[in-house]
């Protein structure tokens, strides 16, 4: 391939100058859409910056991270985001709802994987359903869900009545003990289709013979699925469960329409904005982020890691 | 005992299927109901009335909320499958130093958090002047739609022959040729596939056009819904809210189940096999 070309170039050379010129238009987009935005939030949590004019800063160092306010000579107090009870309350209530969620979507999905994994006349069509709420806009879940848990006029209260599972209406979304699980539901109804679909291309993966070989051998099916199953399908169900973990953290939109201002929902992400844009605390809210951006960096490595990426 | 297990087998077929559509079942139900009628839970279909689509869709800005959608995606996914194609060409079909690093760059940025990049955003989308405009959207949705494009597009031009390639060459054709009029007829399929699922990613985001954007007439759909409210939990107009749930949302699950053997392959290329 190293033949001379018409210019006197190389193909090889000039297919490297080729690349260089496809690539710039991307990598200059990525670098002003994520890469300078990046690090201006980053830059943004260690001034003074408010919403108003951004631009004109004051460099504050940890301030808004951790800082000893004092009052006068003996006394004071910690503050910022490391002793901010609402932070770590922020903090808490998206790791639950990460470990919740992630959890029950995985068992789910894997067992609507295993049902799709089964030859059946009606396969295509319940496979085609069950991509209907993934492709329904988060949003207009939420408020899809508001209507069906509505306190008064909801079919989740009247089904539940009629079943005799509940024996009085429950205000799902209004009321602290039950927020969380109105907002869990949503996220498992919307996401679980997709875990399925992850899952289920890796149980495709696995070769049918073992499985024939298991028939024949008489082990029983629930052996298999333990031996064989479960340990063939697990890099693809980490995966699965990673590209979720990343999504259930940064979780906003369920939140904001479902549950509003409320303090036993608001996660990482919720904090965030309401700090950035209706509390006009933009630095602070940017120190969170940076905060927030740490913890999915991490796990993102650990994706790469996980999914053991052919690059090549 | 077989006969058992078939039965329990495809009472977990209707499960799945009751959980997977009933939720945008009943919001269709309700979407035809009016006055009263919206009140009583009803499991089977008891009206037909319009009238919730006529108030959707004859007045206020509803109209013009989706049409922006549409700008808004159509611009975000055009842009990202050019883009994409051309920086797929090169970091599938030559090679060169760094080729590695960029691909697990171009990966990282697709997991990105929006939240981390939105004061940045915000302070860009400002300085060009593009606060409250369409423009603001296209250009901050890049950072979901382009990563992804360009992976999935790797993955799929990777395993292209490389023989169609050599030929071409031979031919005399240069990189742009090669892209243009070889590459670009084979890749159609991958191209309505990843074009297909930036679009859904375009349509349904909420963040950013929440916060970018602040007028009526410049809103898209999703935000026109979350705003729509009463005064109180008992004022909401749900029949008109869930007749506008399902304008944004049919046109979607009707290209989703067009296209979902594809979607699948698409969603696998750029989720597990890598």
């Amino acid at each position: 391939m190293t033949r001379p070309s018409a210019r006197g170039l190389t193909i090889s050379a000039q297919r490297r100058r080729a690349a260089a010129l496809f690539l710039a238009p991307m990598l200059v987009v990525l670098l002003l859409v994520a890469g300078w935005p990046l690090l201006r939030t980053v830059w943004f949590g260690f001034t003074d910056a408010s919403l108003g004019d951004p631009g004109r800063a004051h460099w504050v160092g940890f301030a808004n991270y951790l800082e000893w306010f004092s009052y006068g000579e003996d006394d004071g107090e910690w503050v910022g985001l490391l002793v901010d009870d609402e932070w770590w309350r922020a903090v808490w209530n998206t790791l639950v709802f990460t470990f919740v969620t992630v959890s029950i979507e995985t068992t789910l999905g894997l067992i609507v994987a295993m049902v799709l994994n089964v030859r059946f006349p009606l396969r295509g069509l319940v496979r085609a359903a069950v991509l209907i709420p993934w492709a329904i806009p988060t949003v207009v879940s939420a408020k899809m869900w508001a209507w069906m848990l509505n306190d008064q006029f909801g079919i989740i209260n009247d089904l539940g009545m009629k079943l005799g599972l509940l024996s009085a209406p429950v205000a799902w979304v209004a009321s602290s003990e039950t927020a969380m699980i109105a907002v869990m539901l949503v996220d498992i109804w919307k996401s679980t289709p997709f875990m399925a679909l992850l899952i289920l291309a890796g149980l495709q993966m696995i070769p049918e013979d073992i499985y024939e070989a298991a028939k024949i051998d008489g082990v029983n099916p629930l052996l298999t699925f333990w031996r064989v199953t479960l340990p063939l399908a697990a890099p693809a169900i980490l995966v699965a469960v990673i590209f979720r973990a990343l999504d259930a953290l940064r979780v906003f939109d369920i939140i904001y329409v479902l549950t509003p201002n409320n303090a036993e929902t608001r996660t990482m992400s919720v904090f965030v904005q309401q700090n950035l844009f209706q509390f006009d605390q933009f630095a602070y809210g940017s120190a969170a982020s940076t905060l927030l951006f740490l913890v999915i960096a991490f796990i993102t490595l650990g994706y790469i890691r996980a999914a053991r990426l052919n690059l090549d | 005992m077989k006969l058992m297990r078939t039965v329990g087998f495809y009472v977990l077929v209707t499960a799945i299927l009751l959980f997977s559509v009933f939720p945008f079942y009943y919001a269709i139900l309700t979407s035809f109901e009016t006055g009263t009628a919206i009140f009583t839970p009803n499991y089977l279909p008891e009206s037909l009335d319009l009238a919730n689509y006529a108030q959707v869709l004859g007045h206020g800005y509803f109209p013009r909320n989706v049409l922006n959608s549409v700008i808004v995606a159509a611009a975000t996914v055009g842009i990202s499958l050019f883009l994409g194609l051309t920086a797929a060409f090169a970091l599938a079909r030559i090679k060169f130093r760094g080729r590695k690093l960029l691909l697990l760059t171009v990966l990282s940025v697709s997991m990105f958090p929006q939240i981390a990049v939105l004061a940045g955003l915000f302070e860009i989308v400002r300085l060009l002047g593009l606060y409250n405009s369409l423009g603001s959207l296209v250009m901050s949705y890049l950072i979901f739609t382009l990563p992804f494009t360009v992976w999935v597009l790797t993955t799929f031009m990777r395993d292209l022959p490389v023989e169609i390639e050599e030929a071409a060459i031979i031919d005399g054709a240069g990189p742009w040729h090669i892209v243009s009029r070889v590459f670009l007829p084979l890749m159609w399929p991958a191209l309505v596939t990843t074009g297909l699922l930036a679009f859904i990613q375009a349509w349904n985001e909420f963040l950013f056009a929440l916060t970018f954007v602040s007028s009526n007439s410049t809103r898209t759909a999703p935000v026109a819904i979350a705003l729509i409210s009463g005064t109180s939990a008992q004022e909401t107009p749900w029949g008109a809210l869930m007749a506008a749930s399902v304008v944004v949302t049919t046109p979607l699950i009707i290209l989703v189940l067009i296209f979902q053997r594809r979607i699948v392959a698409g969603l696998t290329a750029g989720g597990v096999k890598g």
